[in-house]
This record gives C-alpha cells, sequence and structure tokens, in this order.
C-alpha cells in the first residue's frame, strides 16, 4: 500500500491549486457577499476543462479519474466553497448519471457540451416534502404521445437558475413491491427554455451564497420520450446511485473547506501576538492546530479512498457515505475552531474563516445529512 | 511550421535557495518552476501553434529530474520533449550551455527557435543569442510581439521608452520576455497524456559539431568566485510620532549614522 501520489496528481494538484489562487480567491469574499454567481470564474473553469474532469475524451471531457476530479473541488473549496460546489452539482449530479444511464443519443446531445463547459448542469430530487424520503415526491410525469408531461416542484437545487441542463426526477406510477404499494419514480433529462419550465424563489442562504440555489417549478412541462434516463421506474436507482458519487464530490468540498481554514489558522496565529508571544507558542493553540490537522488528513483519506473506490469497484456507497460523514464533521469542526482561535477578527466577514464556518455547515446537510450517511453506514454493517 | 521553444526548469524563489560547496547552485534540493521568460516564449509559440498551425518541441539541458518541466510544457499543449542529460555535461555556465542546446538542436528541423529572454537564477540573457550565434542564423530579443508573415516574422522588440519592429526571414531565433503575454494553464487531460507521453532523452553522445573543450564545467569559461543567499534585513525599527517629531527623529536618526 502506497499512500504517495502519482506524477499526474502531483501535477493536477499544482494546477488545481496555481487556479485557485490566482482566479478563485480573490473573489471569494465578493460573492459571499453580492450572492451573485461566479459566471466568469466558470466560463474560465469550462475553457481548462474543469467541468468534464471524470468524463471520458469521446464524450468531450479530459478522460482524467475521479481522484483528479477530487482533487479540484478540494483546491477550490480551499479558497471558496461556492465555487468547489459548483463543479461538483455539475459534475457528479448532471454528468455521472447520464454518463452512466445515457442512450448514445443522450451522450452526444447533452453529456458532450456539459462536458466540454459549454452547458452547465444540474440535478432536482428534492421536493418541499420530500427530502431525505424520497419516497415522499410529488411530483408527476404522465405520458402523452411521444412526450411525458411533467408537473410539480423541486426546491434547493444547486445551479439553479443558472444551469441549461436538468436531470429531474418524477413518478410515473404505483408498483406494488413486497406486497406493498409505492411510487414508482423515473428520471428525465430536461434542458432549459422548455415551455412550462420555470423558475421560482432564490434561496437566501447561510453559506456557499453565491451558488444559484432556487426552486425549478413545472407545470404541463412536455419532455419528449427520448429524454427518460434510463429506463422507465428506474429512477429512484440512479437518484442514489448519483447520491453515491455526489457525496464523493461534497466530501471533497468539506475537506477543502477544513483544509483552507487549518491554513489560515496556521498563518494567523504565527502574527498574532497576546501577553508578549504569537498565540502559535501557546499550548492551547498547538493543541488545537495538531487536533484540526490530524482530523483533517483523516479525512482526506477517506475522500481519497472514496476517490479509489469509485474508479474501481461497482459499489462506493458505503465508502462515499463514510468519506461525507467525517470529512463534513471535521469541516465544521475544525472551521469553528478556527473563528475561535482567531477570537473577535474571527467573527468579523473581513477574515475568510468567518464565511468557511457558514460553508462548511451545508457539507453537514446537502447531498445526505449526516444522518442519513448513518444509516447507510450501519446497514452496510448489519446487513 | 516547426518551433523549438528552449525551456530551463529554475529554483522557485518561493523555496529558497541551496548552493554547493563550488559555489553552483544544487538544483537537485529545490523546489522547481519553469522559468518564467521561457513559459512566455512557450506560449508564444502555442499561440503561433494555434494561429497557423505549427509542431512545437520543448527542449531543455539539465538532471534527469528537469523532465518535470517538458511533461509541464507538453501538458500546457507542446507536442514533444527533448532531455539533454549527461555528467559531463554538468556546472555549465552560459557558452556551454549554449554550444550543448545548439549541439542538440542540430538535429531538429526548424523554422523558429524560441528561449526566453534570461533565466531567473543567473539573469545573464546569454543563452538564446549565443545558440543563434552558433547556428549562425539571425537573432531578435526581447520581443514582446510575434507575427509571421509568409517565410518571415515580424517582432515587436522593446527598447528603452520605444519599441522597434524587425523583420527576419526564417529560421531565426527570437527571445521572449514574461510580458509577451499571459502563459496559459495545463488542462487535467493535457497532465494525463504528458505523463503518458515519451520524452527523447539525449546525451553527449547526440550533439553534433560540438567539442568537448565546450561543454561542461570544464567548457565554461565564467568561474564563480564566491555566492550566497540574500542578506536577511533586520525586523527594522517603528515608532509612532506626528509628522513633525517623525521628521526630526528621521534626520536625527541619519545624522547619527552620518548619512547627511
Amino acid at each position: 500500500m502506497d499512500f504517495a501520489l502519482k506524477k499526474e496528481h502531483e501535477m493536477a494538484r499544482a494546477l488545481f491549486k496555481e487556479f485557485a489562487e490566482k482566479e478563485v480567491k480573490p473573489l471569494a469574499q465578493e460573492v459571499d457577499e453580492t450572492e451573485e454567481f461566479p459566471r466568469a470564474t466558470v466560463e474560465k473553469m469550462a475553457k481548462l476543462g474543469f467541468l468534464g474532469i471524470p468524463v471520458p475524451k469521446e464524450y468531450g471531457g479530459q478522460g482524467c479519474d475521479p481522484l483528479t476530479y477530487v482533487m479540484c473541488v478540494e483546491e477550490l473549496s480551499k479558497v471558496c466553497g461556492t465555487t468547489g460546489v459548483i463543479v461538483s452539482a455539475h459534475t457528479s449530479l448532471c454528468c455521472d448519471p447520464i454518463q452512466t444511464f445515457g442512450t448514445e443519443e443522450q451522450k452526444q446531445k447533452y453529456l458532450v457540451p456539459l462536458a466540454k463547459g459549454e452547458k452547465l448542469g444540474a440535478f432536482g430530487l428534492t421536493e418541499p416534502g420530500a427530502g431525505t424520503d424520497a419516497q415522499g415526491q410529488q411530483t408527476k410525469a404522465v405520458e402523452d404521445g411521444d412526450s411525458y408531461v411533467i408537473n410539480g416542484s423541486k426546491i434547493f437545487i444547486t445551479n439553479g437558475k443558472e444551469a441549461d441542463v436538468y436531470v429531474i426526477f418524477a413518478v410515473t406510477g404505483m408498483i406494488e413491491k413486497r406486497g406493498r404499494m409505492i411510487k414508482e419514480i423515473s428520471a428525465f433529462i430536461v434542458e432549459k427554455g422548455t415551455p412550462g419550465f420555470t423558475f421560482g424563489t432564490k434561496e437566501k442562504k447561510m453559506g456557499i451564497r453565491g451558488s444559484s440555489t432556487y426552486e425549478l417549478i413545472f407545470t404541463d412541462c412536455r419532455v419528449p420520450k427520448e429524454n427518460l434516463l434510463g429506463k422507465l421506474g428506474q429512477g429512484f436507482k440512479i437518484a442514489m446511485h448519483t447520491l453515491d458519487g455526489g457525496r464523493i464530490g461534497i466530501a471533497s468540498q468539506a475537506l477543502g473547506i477544513a483544509e483552507g481554514a487549518l491554513e489560515r489558522t496556521i498563518a494567523y496565529t504565527k502574527e498574532r501576538k497576546q501577553f508578549g508571544k504569537t498565540i502559535a507558542q501557546q499550548q492551547n493553540t498547538q493543541f488545537q492546530l495538531a487536533d484540526m490537522a490530524t482530523k483533517v488528513e483523516a479525512a482526506k483519506l477517506l475522500v481519497y479512498k472514496a476517490a479509489l473506490a469509485k474508479a474501481n469497484q461497482k459499489e462506493y456507497g458505503f465508502e462515499a457515505a463514510q468519506a461525507k460523514l467525517y470529512a463534513a464533521e471535521v469541516a465544521m469542526e475544525v472551521t469553528t475552531k478556527a473563528v475561535q482561535l482567531h477570537g473577535g477578527y474571527g467573527y468579523t466577514r473581513e477574515y475568510d474563516v468567518e464565511r468557511m464556518m457558514r460553508d462548511a455547515k451545508i457539507t453537514e446537510i446537502y447531498e445526505g445529512t449526516s444522518e442519513v450517511q448513518r444509516m447507510v453506514i450501519s446497514a452496510a454493517l448489519l446487513k | 511550421m516547426k518551433i523549438v521553444v528552449c525551456i530551463k526548469q529554475v529554483p522557485d524563489t518561493k523555496g529558497g535557495v541551496k548552493f554547493n560547496p563550488d559555489g553552483t547552485l544544487d538544483r537537485g534540493a529545490m523546489l522547481t518552476i519553469m522559468n518564467p521568460d521561457d513559459k512566455a516564449g512557450l506560449e508564444a509559440a502555442l499561440r503561433l501553434k494555434d494561429k497557423y498551425g505549427a509542431e512545437v518541441t520543448v527542449i531543455t539541458m539539465g538532471l534527469p529530474k528537469a523532465e518535470d518541466v517538458l511533461r509541464e510544457a507538453m501538458a500546457m499543449g507542446a507536442d514533444k520533449g527533448i532531455l539533454v542529460t549527461d555528467r559531463v555535461l554538468g556546472g555549465a555556465d552560459t557558452w556551454a550551455t549554449s554550444q550543448t542546446l545548439a549541439g542538440a538542436i542540430r538535429n531538429l528541423e526548424y523554422d523558429l527557435i524560441i528561449t526566453g529572454r534570461q533565466a531567473i537564477d543567473g539573469d545573464t540573457a546569454q543563452v538564446g543569442p549565443q545558440i543563434s550565434e552558433h547556428l549562425g542564423i539571425p537573432v531578435i530579443s526581447y520581443a514582446q510581439k510575434i507575427e509571421i508573415e509568409g517565410d518571415s516574422v515580424i517582432v515587436e522588440r522593446q527598447f528603452d521608452d520605444r519599441y522597434h519592429v524587425l523583420k527576419a526571414k526564417m529560421p531565426c531565433l527570437i527571445t521572449a520576455l514574461a510580458e509577451l503575454n499571459e502563459p496559459r494553464y495545463m488542462t487535467p487531460g493535457g497532465i494525463f497524456d504528458a505523463v503518458k507521453a515519451d520524452i527523447t532523452v539525449w546525451g553527449r553522445a547526440n550533439l553534433v559539431d560540438v567539442d568537448d573543450s565546450n561543454l561542461g564545467l570544464k567548457g565554461s569559461p565564467t568561474q564563480i568566485a564566491k555566492a550566497s543567499d540574500k542578506v536577511r534585513k533586520g525586523a527594522g525599527e517603528k515608532v509612532n510620532l506626528d509628522p513633525a517629531e517623525s521628521v526630526d527623529y528621521i534626520v536625527g536618526k541619519l545624522k547619527e549614522k552620518h548619512v547627511i
């Protein structure tokens, strides 16, 4: 077993780090303050192929592996959690299900422009009454001639108004399973601009404030039959598979936020003087930093292990759940300690750690709360 | 069109500088980057490739680990990489370096050779023009803009408070300024391809028309008397006084040190 990174991963990290420092970091505070989607940054990332890192070259991607994608989200999130989640939602939640379940025609029509970054992707599963409980879905799709007609709404959709291509889940009927009638869910590819597809309110969020989080509304929205993703009734499987990958992306975002907060705290504690010496010379600070760094490293190993599992295994939901659970909780703990070690300054918006603490919180909630991750992990243990 | 770009792996000034006992740089022990002027030269070549179509070959002389800088160039878009490495080439000054690179380039077909103006570890600006001299082709130095017209190249050469527009028939050599452009980033896919790509490795035996007396430390007329890291300044003194008192204080200090 060798923990050394391969040459390509070292070079890719250097690339992502340089890009994040030069192009993303200078805007991070402004993006948070103004809550404006960083469109110019997304265009730069598109040009460099950052929106199609794990997608094969024949579909317009970069042909890299999941670990390279993880490092991209990690390095972006070290300086800006918003930018990290834009790439994560686009790649894991839209490119991945189309690559995995799409027909050749769907891949050519949607995956190629998504991977090239000409189009941005989003994913719509959550509804007001269906978060953790996907069976609570109310959005319906009814077959009508050569189309499906979708009615309903989705909330908290990342890249909401900025995306061009959406993977949307809807109930297409009822089926019997172990003597009970349950909802049959299917997945559809919906393009922005389809008549009947509009946007509701923009969420005002605690963190990742530059990410475009919107309600999607479908009113007699007619989607051609060829846009059914996978088979009819395969939606739940597609959603769960997609979220397994998505969790690795969010785990990477959480890892990056934690690393960013740790870096800034190390620098700050070496400068800040109290009682005639730097606070880094106080044993309390040293012990806090040691704990923070150790947990960050443990989170990194879990996240990278999950990325390798995605590359090498058919099923990787267990590894993804462990990585997301741990990295998200470490992100929250490390950013909270980072604010504490910054003292009063850390509570002001002048210092990055304040933003990072707000950004960290969502990683414990979206794409499966920490409680859901515990359910997934324990279910595998007790199988 | 065939373009050869000479690039150099130089110490990253952010990582600190280390010396060998003989005063030469301990290149094996330092963090390294692609020399900024060379990177601008590479970017210029890649833009010519984008605009007119070209095959871009990057070449470097250095330790085996200088291969890294070739792969970086290939991840940016260069087509081929050549590493010139041999124990007998070590310790080379600008003369021996330009002899070596010219000896290697004699194996290649080229319309244009682009080098950086100078490397941040030596700042001599001699290697590029010397290569052109050895190869017997024209040189246009300090290029801030490069265009191709038929079989000629038109270059804006920076010159104090103005620039000169020069035209030369190819093949010729151009030295590029870091200000020439903003070099592109690598791409993730480019990195994966570059890591797998073959790098041509040449040694002394592959150099054409070069005498041993012009190579390595022995072939270098430059002898280093002494080299040292820059001396760190002290913490200085900070005083908080109103403007009039500050002036008196500073004048007093200058008098005390016999500056005025």
